[in-house]
């Protein structure tokens, strides 16, 4: 038999997504613009929580969404209508956004012109783990109608999570949605992360949000929750 | 499904580092694999046999090791290995540690190379230069 030797690599496999989400991270600290990214499943709320977030703030300071989707423009049409820009990232067969996206996306924007800034990903509780896309706070979304354990069943997308919003709150009582356990479960992945409960629908929840995610607001958030995104670790 | 990109990503870091060893065939590309990674060891094996055909790591063994998640536990001040990623707690004391110090790695650590320069045929020669070629 032949003999075989081993010889060092010792290389991240998404170094260069790391690599690009860093540099993104760079930029929007020195642009002064908070970036808050939401990932969750299709349909817990993610679009109509930020049609609120981005009507709400832009009456007071310069905000902006880039939305990922596989396919249609829908988002940004429905997202539009808070007249702050919107950009709508379709990402063809790709299951997530990653850093390179957003930097295409933010090609033709001055970050100089903006304070905050949303990215909304491609719904799916998997693949967006894995990416950092340069954000400051990661919001993860959950809705009661989903189900308590979700947290357990997904705990790698809440274990990189920021903030944890239990959404739809209005349903809570009509699906027996159980609170205390949903928030055990939460803190069960993710240990310490603030978690909030809103209804986009309702406005409950909305404005202790926003309170969070209000630029004066979001690092201190953010360093009390000790972030984990990879990019911060020096994965 | 994000595991075919990776793998693709795998591979072309295979690849660089294959072409500073011509005298050698890939036998096996070997990758640190932690449950946080948000990559399923599965589908990533699937994938890795798809991502390296016509490279020079085709027919090469994707060899996982999985790295066990490590938390620090500031109660008993070391690093505990916890039971279930669904419960992120210290082992000993039973407190929630959000402080985790493995378990996202998603790394290729090194290339295991065989020498062909004895068995060697031109064939082999032949068709590691053509898939060079083509890339």
């Amino acid at each position: 038999m032949t003999q075989t030797r081993l010889v060092e690599v010792r290389q991240n496999v998404l170094k260069q997504n790391d690599l690009l989400a860093r540099r993104l991270r760079d930029q929007f600290v020195a642009a002064g613009v908070q970036v808050i990214s939401l990932v969750s499943s299709p349909g817990a709320g993610k679009t109509m929580l930020l049609e609120k977030a981005l009507t709400k703030l832009h009456e007071e300071c310069r905000v902006a969404a880039l939305v990922g989707d596989l396919a249609t423009e829908n988002d940004a049409a429905r997202l539009a209508r808070s007249h702050a820009p919107v950009k709508q990232i379709v990402t063809g067969t790709v299951c997530h956004l990653d850093a390179e996206m957003i930097e295409r996306a933010l090609a033709d924007w001055d970050l100089n012109d903006l304070d905050v800034l949303f990215i909304e990903n491609v719904g799916n509780l998997v693949c967006p783990s894995s990416y950092d896309l340069g954000e400051a706070t990661r919001l993860v979304l959950m809705s009661v109608t989903e189900g308590e354990d979700k947290p357990l069943k997904y705990p790698t997308i809440f274990n990189t999570a920021d903030v944890a919003l239990i959404t739809k709150i209005d349903l809570a009582g009509a699906v027996e949605f159980d609170l205390e356990a949903a928030r055990q479960n939460i803190q069960s992945v993710r240990p310490g992360i603030k978690i909030l409960e809103v209804s986009a629908k309702t406005g409950a929840g909305v404005a202790a949000l926003l309170d969070l995610l209000r630029p004066q607001t979001v690092l201190a958030a953010t360093t009390s929750n000790e972030p984990t995104l990879m990019g911060i670790e020096g994965f | 499904m994000h595991e075919l990109s990776i793998a693709t990503s795998m591979i072309e870091m295979g690849c660089e580092e294959a072409a500073r060893h011509q005298d050698s065939r890939v036998v096996a590309l070997h990758l640190k694999l932690g449950p946080l990674s948000g990559v399923v060891k599965d589908a990533l094996l699937f994938s890795y046999e798809i991502a390296s055909s016509g490279t020079s790591l085709e027919g090469s063994r994707l060899v996982i090791e999985e790295v066990p998640v490590t938390v620090y536990c500031a109660i008993c001040d070391t690093e505990q290995v916890v039971d279930s990623i669904q419960r992120m707690c210290c082992p000993e004391c039973g407190a929630l540690t959000p402080t985790i110090v493995h378990g996202r790695e998603l790394e290729v650590t090194a290339l295991e190379l065989e020498s062909i320069e004895l068995q060697s045929e031109p064939v082999i020669e032949t068709d590691v230069f053509a898939s060079e070629l083509t890339q």
